[in-house]
């Protein structure tokens, strides 16, 4: 029978790129939750066999507790730690994934549930630091444009002289251009 | 020095306090340290994080040091502390719909094992309580108090784990009847109208550390000069806390720490019986203590047999490097391990040396 699944995960561009990714498998992901959610009724009701967490939920710490049994729960959830590779562990946590299983699944049964989502958690990574990246680099380009149109009007410098000029001052002063480009505009703030 | 940059990690509380001042009013720095804090989001991260080297030291709950050196969590990795970061500081809170139930006059035990009989005659399901980590002061707390009245914990109500900042909001959400919890959260939900704390950690067991610095043991072993300045650092910020403690409560609110109003922090550090980071020699990691948390462990079943209780908590709360940092500084400290804890309540006598069944 597929595995059933649970994703615990705040960021729903990450939980629909690894649900598919799932899905593609042969897996059956049962429910999405975000952070909050009451997991341990949840993973009694929806007869789950792993729970796939970013590391960072708070909800980790309530899974945790499931590990002992008590008189209502009759599925105690453990870490997917045990297959003992300090290698995967180390990615997982790397990756920012963390899962819980059933106790008594036989490992080799659900290592591939945590290869596809550390290979999707890092995918993700990947991507939101590009988009970081390509959305600072056009923040800054902005300030800078700015900062040149300012020189520009209040010292009648044309384009090209004013990027001269900036670049000049960030090499003197060992600056990065965006914050020569702050300084420009918080003077001219400044001024008014 | 071996390291001198560190990434420290730590839970979002008021008894954060000695890592954030060392940081903002330069106490690592004086020692040469150069740390980066890293706020988490759950007490199992902090664990996997030191366990993997993406921390090199973090806050954590006295219990989680012993819980995962012995692997009874998820994960077992040998840790170690040779400080306590602070006494004090939690409290148990009801919400105001079971305060309500209560009669005019009765005292709060005794009226929740009146409601507890009546609920269960009456077929409805056992009231919900919280705290934040199976191995936690807090967990313990709440069980002796409950106990103490003749309410098991594992049978009479249902005890549930909840991070710290969410407290507030199951509590508002009716989810849960109760919780023990650090502060600022049971002042929070007293500010807000939600409930009352009811008793406080220090009134169940006092004298009791409740964060230490925890580090691997391997880690330790490889880096003693930067372990050193680490609780030097540390143990001057906690000083200086003792003496400044509104000051404390504005560097902690700032929003990167911790996200709770100002007043609510004022007030937990200014409580009577609350918090406390040096006097009364707080950050001794005494020996008797890890041994009563043990005894803890095993009371609610969280500790199996074939462990040697002594061999365990000599390794992991290390006295000595603790009295090393502390003559660095000229401050004297206690010349035992071990002394009598709980106000006369655990005798660290009565644990034998050698395997415990």
């Amino acid at each position: 029978m597929s595995l059933r699944i649970i994703l615990v995960d705040d960021e729903p561009q990450r939980t629909a790129l690894l649900s598919d990714a799932l899905m593609a498998h042969g897996f059956t992901v049962v429910a999405v939750f975000p952070t909050g959610a009451d997991l341990p009724r949840q993973i009694a009701a929806l007869q789950a066999d792993v729970i796939v967490a970013d590391l960072d939920s708070p909800d980790r710490d309530t899974l945790e507790s499931m590990r002992q049994v008590t008189f209502e729960q009759a599925r105690p959830v453990v870490m997917f730690a045990q297959d003992g590779n300090p290698e995967t562990i180390r990615a997982a946590i790397e990756a920012g994934v963390s899962a819980y299983v059933v106790d008594g699944l036989k490992p080799e049964r659900v290592r591939p549930v945590l290869d596809v989502a550390i290979a999707r958690f890092a995918q993700f990574q990947e991507l939101r630091s590009e988009l970081d990246k390509a959305r600072s680099t056009l923040a800054e380009r902005k300030l800078v444009e700015r900062a040149k149109g300012i020189l520009m009007k209040r010292r009648g410098f044309g384009e090209d002289e004013a990027y001269k000029l900036m670049r000049k001052m960030a090499m003197d002063q060992k600056a990065r251009l965006v914050d020569i480009a702050n300084k420009i505009i918080e003077a001219a703030e400044l001024l008014g | 020095m071996e390291q001198v940059t560190l990434k420290i990690g730590f839970v979002p509380l008021c008894d954060s306090a000695p890592l954030i001042v060392a940081k903002e009013r330069g106490f690592f720095a004086e020692q040469s340290l150069g740390v980066e804090l890293s706020k988490e989001a759950s007490w199992s991260n902090i664990r996997d994080k030191l366990a993997v080297g993406l921390l090199d030291a973090a806050q954590m709950l006295a219990p989680m040091v012993l819980s995962g050196t012995l692997g009874l969590g998820n994960m077992r990795v040998p840790l170690m502390t040779a400080m306590a970061l602070n006494q004090g500081g939690n409290a148990i809170t009801l919400g105001l719909p079971l305060l309500r139930r209560l009669r005019d006059g009765e005292a709060v035990l005794p009226g929740l094992l009146r409601l507890i009989a009546e609920d269960r005659a009456a077929g409805l399901p056992p009231l919900t309580f919280a705290m934040v980590y199976p191995f936690s002061t807090h967990n313990y707390e709440l069980r002796l108090w409950l106990s103490g009245a003749g309410i098991d914990p594992d049978r009479d109500i249902r005890l549930v784990v909840v991070p710290p900042a969410m407290m507030v909001s199951h509590l508002a959400a009716g989810s849960i009847a109760g919780y023990c919890v650090g502060e600022p959260w049971n002042g929070l939900a007293e500010a807000m109208g939600l409930g009352r704390a009811v008793i406080t950690g220090r009134q169940i067991w006092d004298g009791r550390m409740e964060k230490v610095l925890g580090l691997r043991q391997d880690w330790a072993a490889a880096n003693p000069e930067s372990h050193r300045a680490l609780i030097r650092a540390l143990l001057s910020a906690c000083r200086w806390i003792d003496g400044n403690r509104i000051e404390t409560a504005e560097i902690v609110a700032q929003p990167q720490y911790l996200s709770a109003p100002l007043p609510v922090i004022r007030d937990a550090f200014e409580a009577e019986n609350g918090l406390e980071f040096h006097a009364g020699d707080a950050n001794f990691p005494w020996r008797s203590q890890g041994l009563w948390l043990l005894s803890q462990m095993r009371r609610w079943r969280q500790l199996p047999g074939g462990v040697d209780w002594r061999a365990t908590v000599d390794m992991v709360f290390r006295t000595d490097l603790y009295r090393a940092a502390a003559s660095d500084l000229g401050l004297t400290c206690p010349t035992e391990n071990e002394r009598i804890e709980g106000g006369g309540r655990f005798d660290p006598a009565s644990i034998p040396k050698g395997i415990i069944d």
